[in-house]
Order: structure tokens, then sequence, then C-alpha cells
């Protein structure tokens, strides 16, 4: 399978060992991957902000450099639903674009779905172990159907032990700008995040995007949690939890 | 009734810093949501979302030939003798109910819930002129007493704890303090029985109007609806014009999904269908009836890119699962509609202009629109209603140019390289040895309850360039 990597501006940013880790897991799982070097943004917070017109050309350059790829694949349901539920919707019904975007929204997969469901990848080397609670991110969730798949992944790690927290899918308060804009809301909704996290006595929270990961840990820190881990799911099934090298 | 949405922030902040209200809401908060995902485990989950595609169908249907089938209510419902009034505005809806007052030496009136009433500020409006309102919905009756608004469109008073209840009857009743519901709700039907049986006027919403025979279809749990509609000499309902559903068959299923997604029961307590006044013969009901269809902004949907936003039945499921309403109460909202659903239409009713933080003041975690009996794509109408705000530069230029600049560096990859891959130096210069940023410059919001945890120094791009011969794949370079 000929796989372009959709690395996220968030992961290129902050957390490149994820990037690494879902190298390691795409080729574990058969993959050629290619990262294609002009990737940027997906255009995301301009659609979010109402800026369709950013949003737009933004979605034009992935399309353009991604579309000759049989399979894009992303560390993030936000990411991925973006391009798979959305850029369509950012041309008129009759635009050559729109017939572009829909195809490349129709070959776009977030990385747990995309490994349980196209790749049939079902042997993770696991670099990380103990007990763990996982938190549903909402576009993951609701926009692509991202529930089982990591559970899944994640259930063939004998080291790994999960337990469910209370509303494992309520957001956990990071909504792109909101977390910026209503910075209390926000934050108040990560405490009950947190707290949630923490009754589970979990030694990590597991995840898969980048957003609700900056979001938790940056609570969980906040309140003097020094020691809770929050990593993103393919850390936890790559080898070597996910280390650069 | 007054419009306080452009204060959403500081009434959040509010809100946040209330220990009761924040008590109330961690207690009840998600009461509603797991009884409606029981209801709908009962009614068998593939069945339920079947069920929403036909409910959704039903409504988009009515939407179509809105005007149509209005027209037929009026001819069915005036036909068995209601007399059918349009008001184009909240000023009107009050003017109508007084000049109704007015004909029929109306004194006192009593009100089951309805939330158009709320909308027109009607309440204000009887006491001005001297007629004498009151709440018999239990909810509504206790902010009544209270002099506040509803937080909530199904339970307005679910921001008052027992407590608060039992001090605002003891003081209002003048009878002992009672601390025990049960007790507390007898004294209240006590307390309106009385009303129940001296108002002239009934004034109730209306779920639902019937085209195909006139009717006004309405859902409660405690029996007020019932008395308010048949006792008095005179019932007014006062009710949207996009309640309106063609046929007996649709309203059938309508009512299959509007208890289960608001209450998560299978059927209300009551559930009336009211067909013009007492006839010949009729044991009881009014000699009077009247229906009043309101715009009040209705109109301004229809076409639009919003237009999605009629199909609303006012469950309340998308407050009931919205974790921003959960965090803050439905007062934080400014006024008459809460969360999700308040945040589409209180900027359309009201002015964009006057509601500019609602749209924002969503994650967009659709848990809404999963929930939403008629499958009503909120965080997409949020989502456009922003596409206004840009449109009509209503945002704030910091915001504009923020969004302006990420945009233009993102579309060119080389200076982009660059720019993150110093940003990512300075973070984590910033984040120090502990690896968390404190205060963060240009984004205070963030860091006002939460670290901003420091990246790891380089990024993605200049790791992988670094390594790139080991890999098996290769970079695309144009």
């Amino acid at each position: 399978m000929n796989v372009a990597l959709f690395v996220t501006c968030l992961v290129d940013l902050m957390r490149p060992r994820i990037g690494f880790a879902t190298l390691e897991l795409l080729e574990a799982a058969g993959c050629t991957v290619t990262v294609p070097d002009v990737q940027t943004c997906c255009g995301q917070p301009g659609w979010n902000s109402g800026d369709r017109a950013s949003a737009r050309a933004l979605a034009e350059r992935v399309i353009a450099t991604f579309e000759p790829f049989e399979y894009v694949v992303a560390p993030s349901g936000s990411c991925a639903g973006m391009l798979r539920t959305h850029y369509a919707d950012l041309f008129p019904a009759d635009a050559a674009w729109r017939t572009r975007a829909e195809a490349l929204g129709a070959k776009t997969f977030e990385l747990t779905d995309f490994l349980v469901n196209v790749a049939k990848f079902s042997t993770p080397a696991g670099g990380w172990t103990g007990r763990a609670t996982y938190h549903d991110s909402c576009s993951g969730l609701r926009e692509l159907g991202v529930k089982a798949q990591p559970r899944a992944l994640l259930a063939r790690l004998p080291g790994v032990q999960l337990t469910e927290m209370k509303d494992c899918e309520t957001c956990c308060g990071f909504g792109g700008t909101f977390s910026v804009k209503f910075g209390e809301i926000a934050g108040a909704m990560a405490e009950t995040k947190c707290g949630h996290i923490a009754d589970t006595g979990a030694e990590a929270v597991v995840l898969g995007d980048l957003g609700c990961m900056l979001n938790i840990e940056g609570r969980l820190r906040r309140r003097g949690d020094s020691t809770t881990q929050v990593l993103h799911v393919a850390e936890v099934l790559a080898s070597g939890g996910g280390q650069a090298d | 009734m007054h419009i306080a949405s452009i204060a959403f922030k500081s009434r959040a902040t509010r809100a946040l810093g209330d220990t009761q209200l924040q008590g109330v809401l961690k207690r009840y908060g998600s009461g509603f949501a797991d009884k409606r995902g029981a209801a709908r485990e009962r009614f068998g989950a593939e069945a339920f979302e079947a069920l929403r595609v036909a409910s959704a169908a039903i409504r988009d249907r009515a939407l179509e030939n809105l005007d149509a089938w209005l027209l037929r209510f009026e001819a069915e419902a005036t036909r068995r003798g209601t007399t059918v009034l349009w008001a184009e505005d909240a000023a009107a809806v009050n003017r109508l109910v007084l000049e109704i007052c007015a004909r029929h030496a109306v004194k006192k009136a009593i009100k089951s819930k309805s939330m158009v009433s709320e909308e027109a500020g009607l309440n204000t409006a009887l006491e001005e002129n001297g007629i004498t309102p009151v709440e018999t919905d239990l909810g509504e009756y206790i902010i009544q007493l209270a002099k506040e608004p509803p937080s909530h469109i199904i339970a307005p008073a679910i921001h008052k704890d027992k407590d608060q209840v039992s001090d605002l009857f003891a003081k209002h009743h003048g009878r002992p303090r009672l601390t025990d519901i049960e007790a507390l709700t007898r004294e209240a039907r006590l307390m309106l029985r009385g009303h129940f049986l001296t108002a002239d006027l009934g004034v109730s919403g209306g779920n639902f109007l019937v085209a195909e025979t006139g009717s006004v279809a309405i859902v409660t749990n405690e029996g007020n609806g019932r008395m308010v509609t048949t006792v008095p000499r005179v019932h007014v309902a006062i009710t949207g014009i996009e309640k309106v559903l063609p046929t007996l068959e649709d309203l059938s299923t309508l009512n299959r999904v509007l208890p289960r997604s608001a209450t998560g029961q299978d059927i209300s307590n009551y559930f009336s269908i009211l067909t013009g006044p007492r006839r010949e013969g009729d044991a009881d009901g009014p000699e009077h009836m009247y229906v009043i269809l309101v715009d009040g902004g209705r109109t301004e949907l229809i076409g639009s890119e919003l237009s999605e936003m009629l199909r609303c039945i006012r469950c309340g499921a998308c407050m009931n699962h919205c974790p921003v309403y959960q965090t803050v109460g439905g007062h934080a909202y400014g006024w008459v509609y809460p969360g999700p659903m308040g945040s589409v239409l209180t900027p359309v009713f009201n002015g964009i202009e006057n509601a500019l933080d609602l749209p924002q003041a969503s994650t967009l975690c659709g848990a809404c629109h999963v929930a939403c009996p008629v499958r009503i794509p909120l965080p997409e109408l949020l989502r456009r209603l922003r596409e206004r705000q840009v449109v009509a530069r209503l945002r704030p230029w910091q915001e504009r140019a923020g969004i302006a600049a990420w945009s233009f560096v993102a579309q060119r990859p080389r200076l982009y390289a660059l720019a993150t891959g110093i940003a990512a130096r300075v973070l984590r210069f910033l984040g120090g040895a502990s690896g968390r940023i404190t205060r963060l410059p240009f984004a205070a919001g963030w860091t006002q309850m939460r670290d901003f945890p420091a990246p790891e120094g380089r990024t993605f791009r200049d790791l992988y360039a670094a390594r790139k011969p080991r890999r098996t794949g290769q970079s695309l370079t144009r």
C-alpha cells in the first residue's frame, strides 16, 4: 500500500516523536510511506473560524500534494476529519476542485482506523506498559467513527491495561481557537476531564489528537499532577514508546 | 425578554464562580443525557436512528411548503371554531394577547410553559396592563417567584437547588419552611389550585400544530397544561410558525422521538391534542380558543444556509449533551434559548451583532448533532454563523490578522518550515527544564487555567530530513 503521511501541523511543531511512531506503525503494517515535504496545515483553523477563503486556499494545496497517493493517513481524527468530511464543502457543487476534494476525502484515514480497517494490522510492537485510560477525541469519534479501532489495537498489547473513564466521549474543552477565546470555560471543561482521568487511577491517558493532548496535559500539570502521562495512541502502539531514534 | 447575550463571557465567568450553580450542574448535569441514552437503548439503537431520519424528513417536508401548511392549518382550525392570529414579532404577540384580554375582560391569566411567550416578554406586558400572570409549570412557577428567566427550555429551574426552593416558598407562601421535595410540590399545587379555578385566561405554548385537523398538540408532564387549556373561559396557544406538521400520522412519529430525546421518557405523562373550543355536549374546554402564530425572526431562516434550524422541536437534547452548557448553565447565554440551539437562534432572532460570542462558544464537538432528534447539523450552523461574522467584519482585528498570517505562512512551505522551526526552539526554551509554559504572551486565554506543554524543540520535518536516507519511502519535492 502506497501511503502518504499527513503529519499535521501540531505533530510537526509539538511532538515529532508521534510522527515517527506513526511512520513505524504504517511501515510495520506493510505500507510504503511517503512524507511530502511541502505539506503544512489542512486549513481547519480558518474553516472553524469562518474564514472560508483561507481554508480553501490551504485545502487546494493539500489536495494537489496528496492526491497522487493511494491513501492519506494522519495521526489525528481532527485533521483527517477535515479532509474527509469538510473539504468538499469548501467548493461549489459543480467545481472540478470539489470532485478532487471528494476523491481525496474518500482515501483519507485516521491512523488507527486505517491500521484496523484498511491495513488489517493487528500486531503492534508496543513500547509502553502500564495502566491506561482512553479519551475519545470528538472529531475522530463523531466524524469518522473512531471508537473501537484504537481499543482493538491496544488490546493486542499484553502490557497495557485499559480502564474506561466516566464520560470518555465528552469533549475535553480544546475546540481549536475556543481554547484561547474562552480560556476559563475550556479550563473548567479540561478540569472535569482530568478529574475523570484521575478517578481511574491510570498512569496514562491515551488519545488520538494533539489538541486534546495539549489541553489535557496542560490542565493536569496546572492542577499539580506531574506524573500522569498523556500519550498519543501511536506512541503506545509503536516500539520504544515512540522515541525519535 | 431582555437580551444580555452580548455579555456571554462575563456571565459565563460569573457562572463558573457560582459554587451553588456549579454544584447543581455537577449533580444533575448528565441526568437527561443518561436517560435519553437509556430510552434509545430500550427503543433499539438502530430503530431510534431510523426514527431520527424519519423525523427530520417529516420536518423538512413540512418546512418545504411551510406557507401552504400554515394556511391549511388556519383553514382547518377556523372551521373548528378556533381563531387564528398572526404575529410578526414579539410586540405583536403582546398586543394580540392584550386585545384578547380586553375583549374577554381578563384579570388573571394562568400559563403553562411557553418559550415563545418568553421571547415576547408576555408576563411583563400583562403585568403592565393590570393582568396577573401565574406560571403553573412547577419550574416556571419557581423562577417566577424568584423573578428569574428560565435556564433550560424544558427544565426552566434546573439551576436551582432544593434549599433555594425551600427559601423561596417559605418567603412567598408565608408558611413554615418545608424541606421535603414531595411536600414542597404539594404546597405548590395547593397554591396553584386556587389560580386554576379563578383565572379567566389560559396561555399555553404548542409543541406541534397539525395542519390536516387544525389542532394544537401539547406535550407535558405535570397536568398543569391540561388545566390551563381547559378550565379558564379563554385559551390562547402561542407558538412559532415552524411548528406545523402536515398530518396526525406525522405527529405520531414526532411524538415518539420528542419525549425520548427530551427526558428519556417513552411518552410524556400528558399528551393533549386540542382542536377548537368547547362544543355542544363537551364536558369541558374553553369557550374561546385562539392560536397565535409567531414569526419573530423565523422567516429569516427560510431558504438561508441556516434553514435546518427550523426543524427544531425544542426538546433540549442539544443543551443536555453540550459540555459548554453543562459547564456554565443556561443563564450565561443571556436570552430565552441557551445551549447550541440558542446559539443559532439568538443571533438570528436578535441580530448577529447582539450575540457575538454565542456562535464561537462551542468546541464544535458534535455531541449536539448526534443527539438532535431531527438531525440539525448544529456545529455546522454555528460555523456558518462564524462565516457570517467574518463577512460582516464583526471579528476582532487580532483574530482576523492571526488567521490571515497563519494562512499566508502555511501557503509557503519554505517560510512555514523556517517559522515553525524557530517557534519550536523558542517555545522549547520558554518551557525550560519542566517543559511547561505557564504564560503565553499571545494566547493568555490558554494559560489562565492550563500550562502550555512545550514542544520537543525540533520539527518533525527537520528530524525526518536528517534521517531520510534510512527510510524506504521517498520524499516528494516540488
